[in-house]
């Protein structure tokens, strides 16, 4: 279960996705999200659905790859699913026992919410699993420099989302070792009501804690051992450069929010 | 109670690019009351294994017999395993999570369920058998330990379940020598103490010849050669193209007998080499 948070992970390969600058990677990918949100109607989301659809095919990453990322948040799901179907106030298709309706406008809301997030996640999935956590953090540095007017660290933020990123499998193999740790010590995780189960996790949260500290300090002596002194005067190995495949990339996102912003306004 | 490991396979990340098999087809017997050393470099399977033993990862065929029980059998439970098998892993102080050594260590008998009576017994049991002093440390924090007491203690969290079978994966990784030394010195102690089957992953070759019955040498996920130490490290040019070594003491020897075949061979300790080498000199005059 643990393994099977695919947010943040990446799949190698070496497709037309792959090989995008990780720049407009992130931009399409936050257009992508808003145009989610914009969009309104059955046009716009089966146009949204299809286009991830194709991205992931070109991107050669498995769907069942993707899928296994939308698991953990399957309850997340199911439970906006459930809150809008029942919450939302209209035109009343069912009644149910102690008053609960669903209304059509509910059925709506609660459909479409629920592809929003599964295309949301997917789409998300999709940044990660096909950039390197490193060009995604490069990336995001050189899209916030212009931020440096008003003094925002975009270098430091950089670094820090790099490491975070870095350390998301480690603390996870961490906290897997120290889970079988205790399971071989006959800690029992699964059984027992929510108390109990909270209660179970202490012989985790401690020593991974304990864990990430070392580990922090560790790795903030490896970096001062070798000079390390914040973002000034820093050169790149890989300069990230746009080439024609990046802009033909960009012109069919706009073209695609186009469609969005049409269906919304104009049908 | 003996261990009987039938064709064993696992594979890691099953139908990803990044899927290995980490274990391919192993089988191997241990005795009751052996002493067994499992060797092989990283990456060979050995972790992999241990887990198998403990019932932390189940195989994707094959079957592990533990004194009668199959473990892999879906509808053992998981509890009864870890009563029977305890599992010491790499740097157990990282696990180390309570306010007090003596609740740390109790931690374990705990969860099989026993009495406040019965875990406190256990507790002092197995902190003497670590060599620590109960009355000195049990209000302590274990955080405020050295690391080689750390390490004691959470290898006595693993001891006070009274398992049959105890398995200690690189007990000594990160110590000092004297640290080192009293490690395995414990290792001999709980084994001859309470007669269980003792299985000892180690990278030291010398400590492997000195306290083993038995060896089981793993390479590549296959059990590469098995038997007592003098017939595993008997077959030197094996070892080396797998990338181990021979003890020391063993290497002298093989040395010394390709110079001079009167010079035998299978001698893993100091002092047999000696008298050996005595033997020779003497015979020579």
């Amino acid at each position: 279960m643990i393994r099977d948070i695919t947010l943040g992970q990446y799949y190698p390969g070496d497709s037309l996705i792959h090989r995008l600058d990780p720049r407009i990677k992130i931009i399409t990918t936050i257009a992508y999200i808003a145009a989610l949100f914009i969009a309104d109607g059955f046009i716009g989301l089966a146009t949204s659905a299809a286009v991830i659809f194709i991205v992931t095919a070109v991107s050669r990453v498995p769907l069942s790859f993707i899928m296994r990322g939308l698991k953990p948040i399957f309850f997340i799901i199911i439970f906006t699913f459930i809150i809008n179907l029942f919450m939302i106030p209209g035109e009343t298709l069912i009644s149910l026992f102690w008053g609960l309706t669903i209304t059509k406008e509910g059925l709506r809301t609660a459909v479409f919410m629920a592809v929003r997030l599964v295309l949301l996640i997917i789409g998300s999935s999709l940044l990660t699993l096909t950039t390197k956590p490193i060009s995604l953090t490069d990336g995001i540095e050189s899209l916030l420099k212009p931020l440096k007017v008003i003094k925002v660290p975009a270098h430091e933020l950089a670094m820090m989302m790099t490491i975070a990123l870095r350390f998301i499998p480690t603390l996870l193999e961490e906290t897997d070792k120290i889970m079988k740790a205790q399971q071989a010590r006959g800690a029992d995780f699964e059984s027992g009501n929510i108390f109990h189960r909270a209660k179970s996790l202490i012989p985790i949260l401690v020593p991974l804690f304990i864990s990430a500290f070392r580990i922090a300090q560790e790795l903030a002596m490896a970096m001062e051992a070798r000079c390390y002194h914040g973002g000034d005067n820093r050169t790149r190995m890989n300069a990230m450069k746009m080439r024609a495949g990046d802009f033909v990339f960009m012109v069919l996102t706009l073209a695609f929010i186009g469609i969005i912003i049409c269906e919304r306004y104009f049908i | 109670m003996g261990i009987i490991v039938k064709n064993i396979t696992h594979i890691y990340s099953e139908g990803l690019p990044h899927e290995t098999t980490a274990l391919d087809n192993v089988s191997f017997e241990i005795n009751d009351g052996e002493f067994v050393g499992i060797i092989g470099h990283t990456g060979s399977g050995k972790s992999t294994l241990l887990q198998h033993l403990n019932g932390l990862l189940k195989p994707k065929s094959g079957s592990i017999i533990v004194g009668g029980t199959d473990i892999t059998d879906p509808a053992c439970k998981l509890r009864d395993i870890r009563r029977k098998i305890g599992l010491v892993f790499q740097y157990p102080e990282y696990q180390l999570f309570e306010e007090t050594v003596a609740r740390d260590v109790a931690f374990g008998p705990k969860n099989l369920g026993l009495t406040e009576e019965e875990t406190e017994m256990r507790v002092k049991e197995a902190l003497g058998l670590v060599g620590l002093s109960y009355d000195e440390l049990k209000d302590k924090s274990p955080f405020e330990l050295s690391g080689g007491q750390k390490r004691r203690v959470a290898i006595a969290g693993v001891v006070a379940m009274k398992p049959e079978v105890l398995i200690l994966d690189e007990p000594t990784a990160g110590l000092d020598p004297k640290a080192h030394r009293d490690i395995l010195d414990m290792a001999e102690e709980i084994h001859e103490h309470e007669g269980n089957i003792t299985i000892l992953v180690s990278h030291n070759m010398a400590d492997i010849a000195r306290l083993c019955d038995r060896v089981i040498v793993m390479d590549k996920g296959h059990v590469a050669l098995a038997g007592t130490p003098k017939e595993v490290f008997s077959d030197e040019k094996r070892l080396t193209d797998i990338g181990l070594s021979l003890p020391p003491v063993s290497y002298l020897m093989h040395r010394l007998n390709e110079r001079n075949a009167d010079i035998k061979a299978d001698i893993m300790d100091i002092d047999a080499a000696c008298r050996e080498i005595q033997r020779f000199l003497g015979e020579k005059g």
